[in-house]
């Protein structure tokens, strides 16, 4: 797998999301409460874009009557038939078995580090109090 | 992307496809603004839906009983850019939907203004003609793939004739679009001119799910949660198509043509297997039927794929496509609604070049005479 970097973490605002291409992929990167996650932009069931989702929270009900909210915002209820997947692993909450989001790992690294390493990218205008997100496709 | 849902069989149905231009059979515009349809309504009821608004056969005023998923009904991605509710915008339609899918023809289907539900019935019929008109100026004039159905609700069936005639002989119409849930079932003899009238005219006759009558969408009441009422549609389909065989409609008229819209496939074989049995024992109780109610369903009936059942395995789908029979079928997408079918991924079973052609695009062009 190699690693993209694709973005600022300042680019992605929190709560919210972006597309990019990378390999010849739509690949939507979410700010999910601090943290990033990336899903392939397709919805494994008929193929609508991830990236007007909802993020939801875990919602279940150990009886009638009783609710609890978990995981807010980690969820994401496809813009169409609302089937639910994980942001973290792209597993879905109904059928986990067979359907799946393609997730990729994601990274967060500061421009310093970035530097040392085989990133230089005379492309990228790394200023080093920046932190980068990576993806690895 | 081999790690998204496990469906082995849709690569080799890609790679037999050859270009086919798909005929959807359900599309949903909407008004953008009261103004763009005032402009076709008198004057006397332009100031009674100020002054009054609507009001329905239904206990909820001015809302919907059930939350009905996501605003609209809508995808979330259906939103034009420009403003505007879903389906509003024609460019964002043709953009969003008409071309890349390659949507040859799209027929529309329109449920803004409760059409069906209006209690004052002159006022609904008001309502019927203005969208008839709106249909053509703000559509079908402006992008020929778009084709209009006539709204005519049966209630007043003097009303609705009227309103046929005069759609009529525009010339424009593929279709007579009658309230999938009217004051009494369909087959009832009150409705009967109205068939007539779409027999002579050679227009077949649309019933698309949704809104409400009177009575609560279930045979048990009204429901308590959303799901089970999106599940009653099929329910009122089946019921409507008893209606229509047992009281003789398709008897009467051997050359009307009837579409469910809207209602899925999957409930088909059971409710034809069950009338057919019933005939068999109770055929003295309705002897002005002259054969069993398949022959009738196989032959004057159609039904629109979405929203598609899917089976947890594909090959109950596959035999309910060859029960069903691939020439009833009509591909629908119900864009812009949030239960969407792409026509590329709905199918979750192989079909042959001809049932595609026929779904896709043959059955329609032969039944709207396109
Ligand atoms: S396309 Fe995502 S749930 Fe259907």
């Amino acid at each position: 797998m190699a690693r993209h970097i694709v973005a600022r973490t300042s680019d992605i605002p929190l709560g919210g999301n972006k597309v990019f291409g990378v390999e010849g992929r739509d690949i939507v990167v979410f700010h999910v409460n601090g943290e990033f996650f990336a899903l392939l932009n397709r919805c494994p069931h008929e193929g609508a874009p991830l990236e007007k989702a909802a993020c939801v929270a875990r919602l279940t009900s150990p009886e009638p009557g009783v609710y609890q909210r978990s995981r807010v915002g980690e969820l994401l209820r496809c813009p169409w038939h609302g089937w639910e997947f994980d942001m973290r692993n792209g597993q879905s909450y109904f059928d986990p078995k067979r359907v799946k989001v393609r997730s990729y790992p994601v990274a967060v690294e500061s421009g310093e580090e970035l530097q040392k390493g085989p990133y230089v990218a005379e492309t990228f205008p790394v200023r080093v109090e920046d932190s980068y997100v990576i993806v690895e496709v | 992307m081999s790690d998204v849902i496990d469906r082995p069989i849709l690569a080799e149905e890609v790679a037999a496809q050859s270009r086919l231009r798909i005929i959807d059979c359900d599309v949903h515009p909407s008004i953008r603004a009261h103004a763009d349809i005032e402009q076709f309504l008198p004057k006397r009821w332009q100031e009674h839906l100020r002054t009054y608004g609507s009001h329905l056969r239904t206990p909820y005023i001015g809302t919907t009983p059930y939350p009905r998923s996501s605003p609209l009904i809508a995808r979330r991605d259906a939103w034009p850019p420009t403003g505007g509710p879903p389906g509003s915008d024609l460019d964002f339609m043709r953009k969003q939907h008409l071309d890349p899918l390659d949507i040859e023809y799209g027929i529309l289907q329109v449920l803004d203004l409760f059409i069906f539900s209006q209690q004052n019935l002159e006022f609904g019929a008001a309502i019927q003609r203005a969208i008839n008109d709106w249909q053509l100026a703000f559509w079908s004039d402006r992008d020929p793939r778009l084709k209009a159905s006539i709204l005519a609700g049966q209630d007043d069936t003097t009303f609705a004739i009227a309103e046929i005639e005069r759609c009529a002989k525009i010339g424009r119409y593929v279709q007579i679009n009658v309230c999938p849930r009217a004051n009494e079932p369909l087959g009832r003899r009150r409705y009967w001119p109205i068939y007539a009238r779409a027999q002579e005219l050679g227009l077949p006759l649309g019933i698309h799910v949704g809104g409400y009558g009177g009575h609560a969408p279930t045979g048990g009441g009204w429901p308590s949660y959303y799901v089970e009422e999106h599940q009653s549609n099929a329910h009122t389909m089946a019921a409507q198509l008893t209606s229509l065989v047992l009281e003789g409609v398709p008897e009467r008229f051997p050359n009307l043509k009837i579409v469910f819209i809207e209602g899925g496939f999957g409930w088909i074989p059971s409710a034809t297997w069950r009338m057919d049995r019933h005939f068999d024992a109770f055929r003295s109780e309705v002897p002005h039927l002259k054969r069993r109610p398949s022959e009738y369903v196989k032959q004057q009936f159609w039904f629109t794929t979405q929203p598609i059942d899917e089976p947890d395995e594909a090959k109950h789908l596959r035999s309910l496509i060859e029960w069903v029979g691939a020439d009833r079928l009509l591909f629908s997408s119900d864009y812009p609604h949030w239960d969407f079918d792409d026509p590329r991924y709905a199918f979750k079973t192989p079909l042959t070049e001809t049932e595609r052609r026929k779904i896709f695009n043959g059955n329609a062009r032969a039944l709207y005479k396109l």
